[in-house]
């Protein structure tokens, strides 16, 4: 399984999901790190209050957020969660809004996720691969893309 | 030559900032130690000659005494490569 599989624990992947705000799209992505086990609630908390406290650095890339927050103790385990939105939203990034992909990402420690960051970033750098998530229908598409 | 790449966390733009970055310097055929760090870690240490952030973190990194430059698209490294190489060579 490659290291982006295994961080998206069975749950952490909504497709289609119909928000109306970033920090509704922040914290559907903080829910599914929780509800698979990886965070408590205070990590979405912190996630939230990242961007609120710093703006919206998060979207990295055209179409693509990864909020996360720093290593602490609700941090279960490093994993990921993703979710495509129906409806694309604005984080207020002049470059790079509206957002259509949100990553969430939690971290034990700055080291132990670097290679799984690795993989995320040769996947990110090829041409239109948001689109190619967002064109995915099930659960089992993205999951092929990710390997 | 030493860049440190920043972002609110450490943990995620700043790591893929870095491992862009260091991606480029090899491409370009340059040499520095790359590393990520968040902003009160970038801002306490002062010993980098470039620092490399997001527009939104560049703000919060004014009054050092490296170089900042801003990154918009951390996955661009046409980007990357043209606003490093202007940096450093």
């Amino acid at each position: 399984m490659s290291l982006l599989n295994n961080a998206l624990a069975p749950g952490s992947i909504r497709l289609g999901a119909s928000v109306s705000t970033w920090e509704e799209a922040v914290r559907l992505a903080g829910e599914l790190l929780v509800s698979s086990g990886r965070t408590t609630v205070k990590y979405t908390d912190a996630m939230v209050e990242t961007i609120h406290e710093l703006g919206p650095y998060v979207v990295i890339a055209p179409g693509l957020a990864m909020p996360h927050a720093r290593p602490s103790e609700a941090v279960l385990d490093t994993g990921m969660s993703l979710i495509t939105l129906a409806e694309p939203v604005e984080f207020g990034n002049r470059k790079n809004d509206p957002v259509t992909v949100v990553f969430g990402l939690a971290a034990l420690d700055h080291d132990r996720h670097l290679e799984l960051l690795s993989e995320f970033a040769g996947k990110f750098s090829q041409p239109g691969f948001v689109n190619s998530l967002l064109s995915c229908n099930a659960e089992s598409e993205i999951r092929s893309l990710f390997n | 030559m030493k860049i440190v790449a920043v972002c609110g966390a450490g943990i995620g733009t700043s790591v893929l900032l870095k491992m862009n970055a260091e991606k480029v310097l090899r491409t370009l055929g340059l040499t520095a130690t790359v590393e990520a760090a968040d902003i009160e870690t970038a801002r306490a240490s002062r010993d980098a000659q470039i620092l490399l952030a997001t527009p939104e973190i560049v703000d919060k990194l004014q009054g050092l005494p490296s170089e900042v430059i801003s990154i918009e698209h951390v996955f661009d490294l046409g980007e990357i490569s043209e606003k490093l190489s202007r940096a450093m060579l």
